[in-house]
């Protein structure tokens, strides 16, 4: 179950039951059984895809059914840059979806509208819809799109609405990483190479 | 090897070829906006010139000019391997009669590049028989990319959320952070007009 603390396995019968809270069981089957409505409007949808192909494989989170329709979805992907002219567009599919109802923001385009820094473009789609959760970048690495998603779940499974955002990482190796050869190493390798072919064949 | 063409130009239109300026090879002419559609009706019918395809048109604002606004053609021969650029200056300092042919007689392709320059300069194109806005919405007022636009103002088609509770729900993060450069204004006047 999703939240094991609040579930209690009771012993005695043969095949045994769990009791526990129906806004836990909910939240338990809602964050695993996402159907999404991918809003795909630029170049974060070449990543997009490559999250959601056998690579990185969404279907791994209950979340691999696309709905084309926003009246069968529960979960708007805003994948890339929305611009003036499609806000009325996005708020109108994001209006059409039945609660409850998720957002997230796939890029920095979506999320607070990068350097497009204009005339045409929404300055973060929170300008137009409420968003759950933020995943900058550009693109946002597929690892970090699956945080996303996992804090989504999390939010879903807990009831929680305040939007959150994935901070980008850093390579715990980064600095640590070992220069192994060197040319000087080469040149004496080389030296101790042709030394020992000398004696061998010496 | 456009050098010829230009000579050629010159030859048939004299003085109404107001300059030839040239840059790392590519010759330009300058031609005042009464003679914009004669001047290009010849480069496409004349044998010598054959320039079948309008790769690009477009406008250029200079605020300290008069006229304000240039519009430029780039022209291209398929057969005679040869390209040519045109220009004209139109409008008065408040970017008002800005009027200039339509050449969409001479070539077809030209209509949705007017209906462009239209859009982000307000370039007038006479003659044009659906002059209206191509990229942005008909609501739009002004014209992005003349530099009188405050280059911060937006006009959104939605209005943008606000009030009370929706403090809570926006993004958890500041405008800049995470930017390797800040928003900044680039008008003089500074952002009065952000929406």
């Amino acid at each position: 179950m999703g939240d094991l603390t609040r579930t209690h396995v009771v012993e005695g019968s043969e095949q045994g039951f769990a009791t526990t809270r129906f806004q836990d069981l909910l939240g338990w089957a809602r964050k695993y059984s996402l159907f999404q409505y991918p809003f795909v409007t630029a170049c974060c949808g070449m990543e997009f895809m490559s999250f959601a192909s056998p690579r990185f494989d969404m279907a791994r989170f209950g979340a691999e059914a696309p709905r084309f329709s926003p009246r069968q979805a529960d979960l708007l992907w805003v994948v890339g840059t929305i611009s003036q002219r499609q806000a009325p567009v996005l708020r109108r599919v994001w209006e059409q979806m039945t609660d409850p109802k998720w957002v997230l923001a796939f890029g920095t385009c979506a999320s607070c509208g990068g350097f497009y820094d204009n005339y045409a473009t929404v300055a973060g789609i929170d300008k137009i819809i409420p968003v759950d959760v933020y995943v900058p970048g550009c693109p946002p690495r597929p690892e970090a799109v699956i945080d996303g998603l996992l804090l989504l779940q999390d939010k879903i499974a807990t009831g929680d609405r305040t939007p959150g955002i994935i901070k980008p990482r850093v390579d715990p190796m980064q600095g640590q990483l070992v220069t192994l050869r060197t040319p000087a190493d080469l040149d004496e390798s080389h030296a101790a190479l042709e030394a020992k072919v000398k004696r061998l064949g010496g | 090897m456009s050098k010829a063409l230009v000579e050629k130009l010159k030859a048939r239109f004299g003085a109404r070829i107001l300059a030839t300026p040239s840059q790392h090879g590519d010759e330009a002419i300058v031609v005042a906006a009464a003679d914009w559609r004669e001047v290009h009706q010849f480069l496409r019918d004349d044998p010598g010139c054959e320039m079948q395809m309008l790769i690009d048109l477009c406008g250029v604002d200079y605020p300290d000019r008069e006229p304000r606004f240039e519009v430029v053609t780039h022209l291209y021969s398929l057969t005679k391997k040869h390209r040519l650029r045109v220009k004209t200056a139109v409008g008065d300092a408040d970017g008002d009669g800005a009027d200039v042919d339509s050449l969409l007689p001479v070539w077809r392709s030209a209509d949705w590049m007017e209906r462009e320059a239209f859009d982000m300069f307000g370039l007038n194109f006479v003659g044009h028989p659906d002059l209206r806005r191509i990229l942005l919405y008909p609501e739009f007022e002004g014209h992005p990319l003349r530099k009188d636009y405050p280059a911060q103002r937006t006009q959104p088609l939605v209005p943008y959320r606000e009030g009370q509770g929706v403090q809570g729900k926006l993004a958890p993060f500041g405008p800049d952070e995470g930017m390797p450069f800040g928003r900044q204004t680039h008008d003089a006047s500074g952002p009065s007009e952000v929406n």
